[in-house]
């Protein structure tokens, strides 16, 4: 589509707008939502060769509320007899109404009777703006699957009774965190996509960060939000250093870190720290604390190990999980030593959910190679690239276990 | 999570089915498709043709050579997949108890190698 950038942000920014709108007035989610996909499209189309209406707003409005009773009359007859008055009552022309519902529609786009896939593709389409099609490409799988994920979640909306209002406020916070898990997912499966389709997938770590600061926008106080934006800053201001241009992926230790982003990691690094002085902790502000840390050293030997493990230490007690405990381990090797490191690895790997989990051998592998034990490093190297689910892991694994190859003799 | 489930049969095991367990058979086939494809789960499910007709293919110097038909004789061929997507590894193997196949020869669930990568 040859949608210019400004038209593209100009619909992007008014899709949530439009159809909290259209959902207010009628109630009905899932056409409304159908409805907004279908003028967004319209205007891709218009907006270029007709130029930008005066009143963006009020066109998609108009445009979608048309499309929404020409999908209500095809609909069937009960519905259509039920509704029929209300469907045909036109929109109020103008003022529109200046109430912003994009945090009531991203709370009913991660209801928490949806599973997770539903959410993040119900969330993209229906706040981002993205079109099926385009989250297809983005998760690379067939565009008919987005479909079906879609109209499945907004069946299940629908089912559960859920309403387009904000939730009570002891089932607030519960739901805000399920938004920001599916604003995480949407940014990390942008950002751990290091080759293939990148072009596309490096627009969902845009789109992660975007949603999540018209969070923040609404929510300016909350310090897990704040937190979240913040941590996802201070992650994408790397990318620009952490895959080699065929694709592979470069460690930390290892990035060329004068690619980093310096105005992303000071907008992180501000954010993160005026939030921990004044917000109650939470695991994404430490785990932003965390990449604020990595991000401040000039070079990998200038890590503060100590202040690391100390977060991680913290993040252990409010959330602890296997890629806590195997992500501390590695700091305790860096103040401790790699003994100390191993030690604790070796209890650690007992636990079922780390249990055959290639990340156990890699962290195994790494810490055996710095306590200087290159043969055991290099099979647990071997270990790891065999057990991996990813490509540029098991090719950066495999050239770690190249590398501490025994020197071929003669 | 991507898998791919693989299904494979031998020629005898169908030949001794009756009419009636060859329709249960597809109908299964036809039920577990579409319940995967309701819950947003299938990508691409498809039966392959008898491996007779397969071509075996390689290049060599830049030649491409062709042989008909598999490599070996074996008992066991691949006769079809289903690549779905689920939120975890049980779930795949639940999915893989549904083919019909799963009751005469043997399933296969493989994980899909992904571009994913960590911070390490």
């Amino acid at each position: 589509m040859n949608t210019s950038p400004r038209i593209e942000a100009t619909l992007r920014e008014l899709a949530p707008q439009v159809l909290s709108l259209l959902v207010r007035r009628y109630g009905d989610f899932d056409t409304g939502e159908d409805a907004v996909q279908e003028a967004l499209l319209a205007a891709a189309v218009q907006w270029p060769t007709d130029g930008v209406p005066d009143n963006p707003k009020g066109w998609l409005l108009t445009v979608a509320y048309r499309r929404r009773t020409e999908l209500w009359r095809s609909d069937t007859a009960r519905r259509r007899r039920e509704n029929f008055a209300a469907a045909l009552a036109p929109p109020d022309p103008e003022p529109i109404p200046a109430v912003d519902d994009t945090l009531t529609l991203l709370l009913l786009c991660c209801h928490p009777s949806l599973s997770a896939v539903s959410q993040v593709a119900l969330t993209l389409r229906a706040v981002g703006g993205l079109t099926t099609a385009e989250i297809a490409r983005a998760f690379l799988v067939p565009e008919a699957t987005v479909g079906q994920r879609v109209s499945r979640a907004k069946q299940r909306i629908r089912a559960s009774g859920a309403e387009f209002r904000m939730p009570d406020h002891a089932d607030r916070w519960e739901r805000i965190a399920a938004v920001l898990h599916v604003l995480y997912l949407i940014f990390n499966e942008g950002y751990t996509a290091s080759s293939g389709s990148a072009l596309h997938r490096v627009e969902l770590t845009t789109e992660a960060i975007r949603l999540t600061r018209q969070l923040r926008d609404r929510l300016p106080d909350d310090g897990e939000v704040a937190g979240l934006l913040a941590l996802m800053l201070l992650t994408d201001a790397r990318r620009p250093a952490r895959t080699r241009p065929d694709g592979g992926l470069i460690p930390l230790a290892e990035q060329d870190r004068r690619l980093w982003d310096a105005s992303a990691i000071a907008e992180g690094v501000g954010l993160i720290t005026e939030t921990l002085a004044t917000a109650p902790i939470g695991a994404y502000q430490l785990q932003a604390a965390i990449a604020a840390v990595h991000d401040e050293a000039a070079d990998s030997q200038d890590t503060d190990w100590k202040q690391i493990l100390g977060l991680y230490e913290l993040l252990n007690v409010i959330a602890p999980g296997p890629m806590v405990t195997l992500n501390r381990i590695v700091a305790v090797a860096m103040v401790h030593g790699p003994r100390a490191g191993l030690e604790q690895l070796g209890a650690a790997a007992a636990d079922p959910a780390l249990a055959g989990h290639h990340r156990v051998d890699a962290v195994r592998a790494h810490l055996l190679d710095l306590a200087g034990n290159h043969q055991a490093a290099r099979a647990a190297y071997e270990l790891a690239a065999r057990r991996t689910l990813s490509v540029p892991e098991q090719r950066y694994l495999e050239s770690r276990a190249a590398q501490l190859a025994p020197p071929t003799p003669g | 999570m991507k898998y791919l489930i693989l299904i494979y049969t031998n020629q005898i095991g169908w030949e001794g089915l009756s009419d009636a367990q060859r329709a249960d058979f597809g109908r299964g086939h036809l039920a577990l498709s579409e319940e995967l494809a309701e819950s947003a789960e299938l990508i691409v499910s498809e039966g392959l043709a008898d491996p007779a007709l397969a071509t075996c293919v390689s290049v060599r110097e830049g030649r491409t050579l062709t042989t008909d038909g598999p490599f070996a004789e074996v008992k066991e061929h691949l006769a079809g997949f289903y690549l779905i997507e689920c939120e975890s590894l049980d779930r795949a193997i639940a999915h893989a108890a549904r083919v019909p196949d799963a009751a005469y020869g043997q399933v296969e669930v493989r994980p899909i190698l992904d571009m994913s990568g960590w911070e390490f």
